[in-house]
């Protein structure tokens, strides 16, 4: 990479303004294309059948009445994806859970599909479908999975990590451990500890688009497929890996995206269309429901994790230690050691101690949701901080500021901070006029701080210049939330022009250099860097260029403000030739002026947020309102403005659901009960106050604009926030999320009796 | 040489070694060299590992130069959404 990626403090004319969004026209209108909205000649429709069962060995599949029925042009089975993943673990599950092959894993697990000339053949083909199931013991609980009682859901399985290697299969898949210092020793210096345990219920990231896409393979043995995804080149190498394809003979073309939010990082779907269409030699759409979304899709991990804390009369905490569970489906994951690495990562500690269990269950593989895991260990860690600080009698601000993490900190997962920004956001919290504003009865007020990682990644951009001297910007992260725009305004920045003139798409994966996903924050992080890098070599073109036009050295053109400029005092009367004009001659100096960037955007810097949080709580029935929001975030730089502030609400929001009412319910039976939004409540406009919001930009050093990701930090504290205010509205701890009303409720009860 | 910091399930693996001293210039020569070290290492490393150097994590760019005096922390390569 010849690019120098370090924050150089320049002043900005395009960043750090808000201008409309390029695609706002098109989505108020419904012109906007999202997954479901592309068809092609001659497209079949697919349709899957799915196991009414949590565990059950799958003995034999009759697919012959449905191939009969007329209108059938394809049915397909595990058998018509044969596994070719070549001793590759992680991929044998994702082509396991596109199609289930010896077992049915959960309710919902994918058992055989059909492609037909309409729904209705389609559905009636998946009735016709016999399938002889040897019906097994099932467990979706995250505790009761990890006793020895419990149903083995992989007899393959033997627990990694541990000191001794087990002679039994378990559904712990791995143990991970991460600390440093001696936490015996630290709780011997405590002079209050506080220990509580907690559970977090399974959600689903709740993107209203549905997965959905439409397959065309060839008889020559390229294809196409026109999908929903947050990363098109990713989901290129999975299909092509699992159906046996060279990936360039597989083009991927993103559709507009209605969320993903981490649940469209994984295929489902895609390579269930493929197969179809290549077996009916057919177009084959294939869009999901929401009852399949929810039975079958990658909700977050449920989760059961221990806490204690302990601290000095003075404020200083001496010692912590949490014990993480968390669910992964049934299929091996690292969501808790993800917990368990950013638990206590806000804190400066002497002594601390995480251990994380990966949990098999007879749910979907987990998938990634925003910050994944990092939400429910900051519940379980804030919520015992909010506590231990009560205890003390110190204000719950202050106690977190005084053991703040700061530059020079060993994290507790690990290395020393840099420049970190965890105590501008409380100091800010601290400053905050929400912080002052008085509170009614029955009220209670909450704050709590977040940690993510953030991550950049792979990542190439083509900026072409048009003879008219407008701009196509080709960008290779999908746009989840505004990078468009951003993007655009960055390459403003570079070129010295306007906004206006530059136009950024989406490219397919036929017409740019691999792309990883958009997520771990990346986006606009990610794709400014390789944009200001493709801006300055088309610059160092359209210097060239100008240097011809005017018969000069190279060496004597700068270029400043959109303009190529002969300087030295013998080019001293040469008139400024603008990009236009430059590129209105291209033609006759070389040929199409274009600027292309290859690089891997690494040093994205870890991120920080601190959230407050206003609820009311009705003591008769357990009922909620969240009456204020407010929420700090160190954005580092934030380019669109407007885009940040929405990610900090976006995030802000969907952890007021998660916290109060969100959460999948089985039955004894093993099946998901409410896999609808009737049932499974996320928040609308009226259950949200308008969320304030308050961006810090503290640059980070390896972004030349000082860039950091903003996606995902937003959604840690929420839960935690939420819980305390909860806990103190109520006057009581609440542990379990989401805090529906019957469990607050309750919990007023028992201490009311107890 | 620099002294590198295993991740716990990672030190396992090295012989029960948390810290190891390799001689490196940049990432790239350290993972060969620890897995030319310690081969139980190698398949971790083909999963994917991250390099913290002075406490800013890089996952993909194995040409980043190893300062001497700098900590250099292994993690394991993390999902993000």
């Amino acid at each position: 990479m010849n690019f120098d990626p370090r924050y150089s403090g320049r002043n900005f004319t395009s960043v750090g303004t808000r201008p409309i969004r390029p695609d706002g026209v098109d989505k108020v209108t419904g012109r906007a294309r999202y997954g479901a909205d592309f068809n092609m000649a001659g497209q079949l429709v697919g349709r899957v059948l799915r196991s009414p069962h949590a565990h059950a060995t799958i003995r034999k599949i009759d697919t012959s009445k449905a191939e009969k029925l007329a209108g059938v042009k394809a049915v397909i089975t595990a058998a018509d994806l044969p596994d070719l993943t070549d001793g590759d673990a992680a991929m044998y599950d994702i082509l396991d859970n596109c199609m289930a092959r010896k077992k049915a894993l959960y309710d919902g697990h994918a058992v055989a599909a059909v492609a037909a000339v309409d729904a209705r053949t389609a559905k009636q083909a998946l009735k016709l479908i016999e399938v002889d199931y040897e019906v097994l013991p099932h467990v979706t609980d995250v505790d009761e999975a990890m006793k020895h009682s419990a149903p083995l859901i992989n007899d393959a399985i033997f627990t990694e990590g541990l000191e001794e290697k087990p002679v039994k299969p378990s559904n712990v898949t791995k143990r991970t451990q991460y600390g440093h210092g001696d936490i015996h020793e630290g709780f011997g210096q405590a002079d209050f500890v506080v220990e509580r345990s907690f559970k977090t219920e399974q959600t689903h990231q709740g993107y209203i688009e549905p997965h959905a896409c439409v397959a065309n393979v060839s008889s020559d043995g390229t294809a196409d497929l026109w999908v929903c995804t947050q990363g098109h080149f990713v989901y290129r190498q999975h299909c092509a890996q699992l159906l046996g394809m060279e990936a360039s003979k597989l083009r991927v073309t993103s559709s507009e995206i209605g969320g993903g939010f981490g649940g469209k990082t994984h295929v489902w779907a895609e390579p269930v269309a493929l197969a179809l269409s290549r077996k009916a030699g057919r177009p084959v759409k294939l869009v999901m429901t929401r009852d399949e979304v929810f039975r079958a899709s990658g909700p977050t991990s449920a989760t059961s994790i221990d806490v204690r804390i302990g601290a000095r009369k003075d404020g200083t905490i001496t010692a912590a230690e949490a014990t993480l569970r968390y669910s992964c489906g049934p299929y091996a994951g690292m969501w808790a050691e993800i917990g368990a690495m950013t638990a206590f990562a806000c804190y400066k500690l002497e002594n601390v101690k995480t251990v994380g269990y990966e949990v098999l269950v007879n749910r979907p593989k987990t998938a990634a949701y925003r910050a994944p895991s990092a939400p429910m260990a900051a519940f379980a860690v804030e919520s015992a901080v909010d506590e231990l600080a009560k205890e003390i009698g110190m204000d719950p601000v202050e106690f977190r500021i005084r053991n703040a993490a700061q530059e020079g900190t060993r994290s507790s997962y690990g290395p020393v901070y840099g420049p970190i920004g965890i105590g501008p956001t409380l100091e800010a919290a601290k400053n905050h006029p929400h912080m002052k504003a008085p509170l009614g009865k029955n009220q209670g007020r909450g704050m709590a701080c977040g940690f993510w990682f953030n991550f950049g990644g792979q990542t190439c951009t083509d900026l072409n210049i048009g003879m008219d001297g407008s701009v196509s910007l080709a960008v290779g992260t999908v746009d989840v939330g505004g990078s468009r725009a951003s993007l655009s305004l960055v390459a403003a920045e570079e070129l010295g022009i306007p906004y206006e003139q530059i136009k950024t798409v989406v490219a397919d994966t036929s017409s740019l250099g691999y792309n990883d996903m958009t997520d771990g924050s990346r986006g606009t992080f990610s794709s400014s860097m390789a944009t200001i890098s493709a801006a300055r070599n088309a610059i160092k073109i359209l210097r060239e260029r100008a240097a011809q036009m005017w018969d000069i050295p190279v060496d004597d053109v700068v270029w400043e403000e959109g303009h190529a400029i002969a300087k030295g005092a013998t080019h001293g009367n040469l008139s400024p030739l603008s990009l236009k004009e430059i590129a209105a001659a291209s033609g006759k100096t070389g040929g199409p002026i274009a600027g292309h960037s290859e690089l891997v955007a690494d040093g994205a810097g870890v991120s920080f947020a601190t959230h407050i949080c206003d609820i009311e709580v009705d003591p008769e029935t357990g009922s909620t309102r969240v009456l204020r929001y407010t929420v700090v975030q160190d954005a580092g730089k934030a380019v669109h403005p407007t885009y940040v502030e929405g990610q900090y609400q976006g995030g802000a929001a969907q952890g007021i659901g998660w916290a109060l009412n969100e959460e999948y319910i089985y039955g004894k039976d093993g099946r998901l009960q409410n896999p609808g939004f009737l049932d499974y409540r996320i928040p609308v406009c009226s259950d949200l106050p308008m969320i304030d919001t308050q961006i810090l930009e503290i640059p980070n050093p390896n972004h030349p604009y000082g860039v950091r990701g903003v996606g995902e930090t937003s959604i840690v504290p929420p839960l935690a926030a939420i819980a305390n205010a909860v806990s103190n509205a109520a006057g009581v701890r609440m542990t379990h999320i989401p805090m529906s009303p019957p469990r607050i409720l309750a919990a007023i009860e028992a201490e009311r009796g107890g | 040489m620099v002294e590198v910091t295993l991740w716990g399930s990672l030190g396992a693996i090295a012989g029960g070694k948390s810290k190891v001293e390799i001689e490196a210039k940049d990432i790239r020569e350290l993972f060969r060299k620890l897995a030319e070290q310690y081969p139980g290492l190698e398949p971790y490393i083909d999963r994917g590992i991250a390099v913290a150097i002075d406490g800013t994590i890089y996952r993909d760019t194995w040409s980043k130069e190893l300062p001497e005096g700098a900590e250099i922390f292994l993690l394991p390569r993390l999902a993000g959404g």
